[in-house]
């Protein structure tokens, strides 16, 4: 699916750096009946993980009353030039990945 | 006295602004955006946090994608879209000649579909014609828009000005009665924009998705109690059309982000 992250390409060491990620997902709740009266299954992203070049710097758990496209930012410090892993993992055996580099200085 | 009071009255009346009479001049027409609050704005503004962004990403990668019996992609014939689709949909819904009426950029899309690349067309409101539509759009960026200036268009600019005042449902309303005469007011605590159609297909928070002007316009119509015409009646079609002659010279925002 399309994710779109912001990780600033450059920073100084030591400093805090704002990332940013958004991305596609119904986030069916679960909770929703359809026009026959059925109830609409649940499909939502349940765990999104971040890694800084291997270890993980952020985690969060999604719920059902959390928005469609959940959007994310937090903040971590630059401590050395590598990438940024990103990791999506829902309902119904949803995973998605993606990436980004920083060159620190 | 009752002469010079009906005197009075008339003066009242043509004093009054302009706006109120018809339609909204060039220099007052403003987008939905300036009606939003500062987070909205906000949103739309960062292209890293609008969710538009999501489906015009996805757009763009359809725009690529070989499709139908014809093994066509969009790129086999119209090459690079930043180029080639700049200014395109600042001109829809145009007229088609082998159609004989105006067609919108989704109907458009769905044509090309059928005719170059022999494929099913995709449904109204499904995420890939949203997708190409929001991708297509999103080319003209900044471009005001154009419509309606074909002259083959007039007698369906016409149909869509007289829809837009013509008073329908259990509420009796018209499109002008809200967005021409009352726009900067509030309806339950909600602004009351003038209706002007820049950013779409846009991300409608209250949606949680991309939607048409065509999906924004059957809301519309349920919220005035009447029946909502079907996707792509040609009722809808003029409406649309209207809409974007009256928003002419306002920048495309696509994908516009609205709460």
């Amino acid at each position: 699916m399309a994710a779109l992250i912001n990780v600033p390409t450059k920073a100084k060491r030591g400093e805090i750096i704002e990332i940013r990620t958004l991305t596609s997902h119904i986030m069916e709740t679960g909770f929703r009946h359809a026009a026959a009266g059925d109830l609409v299954p649940r499909d939502i992203i349940t765990s999104f993980t971040c890694r800084y070049n291997g270890s993980e710097v952020f985690r969060a758990d999604l719920f059902p009353a959390i928005a469609a496209n959940p959007y994310l930012s937090f903040f971590t410090v630059a401590k050395e030039s590598g990438k940024f892993e990103f990791e999506w993992i829902g309902d119904n055996g949803y995973a998605s990945t993606a990436s980004a580099s920083i060159t620190v200085e | 006295m009752k002469f010079w009071r009906a005197i009075a009255v008339a003066a009242l009346i043509a004093a009054a602004p302009v706006v109120l009479a018809g339609e909204i001049p060039p220099e007052m027409r403003r987008s939905g955006y300036s009606f939003m609050g500062p987070e909205t704005r906000a949103m739309q503004d960062d292209d890293a946090s609008n969710p538009g962004m999501l489906f015009v990403l996805d757009g763009q990668a359809l725009w690529t994608k070989k499709s139908g019996s014809a093994d066509k992609a969009c790129v086999d014939c119209h090459g690079d879209a930043r180029s080639s689709m700049k200014g395109v949909a600042v001109r829809y819904p145009a007229f088609d000649k082998t159609q004989g009426r105006p067609v919108t950029l989704d109907q458009r899309i769905n044509l090309c579909r059928a005719d170059h690349q022999q494929a099913k067309p995709l449904a109204y409101e499904s995420r890939d014609l949203l997708a190409l539509s929001a991708f297509v759009a999103h080319q003209s960026r900044g471009v005001p828009i154009a419509a309606g200036d074909d002259p083959q268009l007039r007698p369906f600019v016409e149909l869509g000005r007289d829809l837009f005042n013509q008073r329908e449902g259990q509420l009796n309303l018209a499109c002008t009665n809200c967005h021409d005469d009352n726009f900067d007011r509030r309806l339950a605590g909600a602004p009351v924009t003038q209706g002007q159609p820049t950013g779409y297909p846009l991300y409608r928070l209250e949606w949680q998705t991309l939607g048409s002007l065509e999906r924004r316009l059957r809301s519309c119509m349920t919220g005035v109690r009447a029946q909502a015409y079907d996707y792509g009646a040609p009722e809808l079609v003029a409406l649309e059309l209207y809409l974007m002659s009256r928003a002419r010279g306002l920048p495309i925002e696509t994908p516009a982000v609205r709460p």
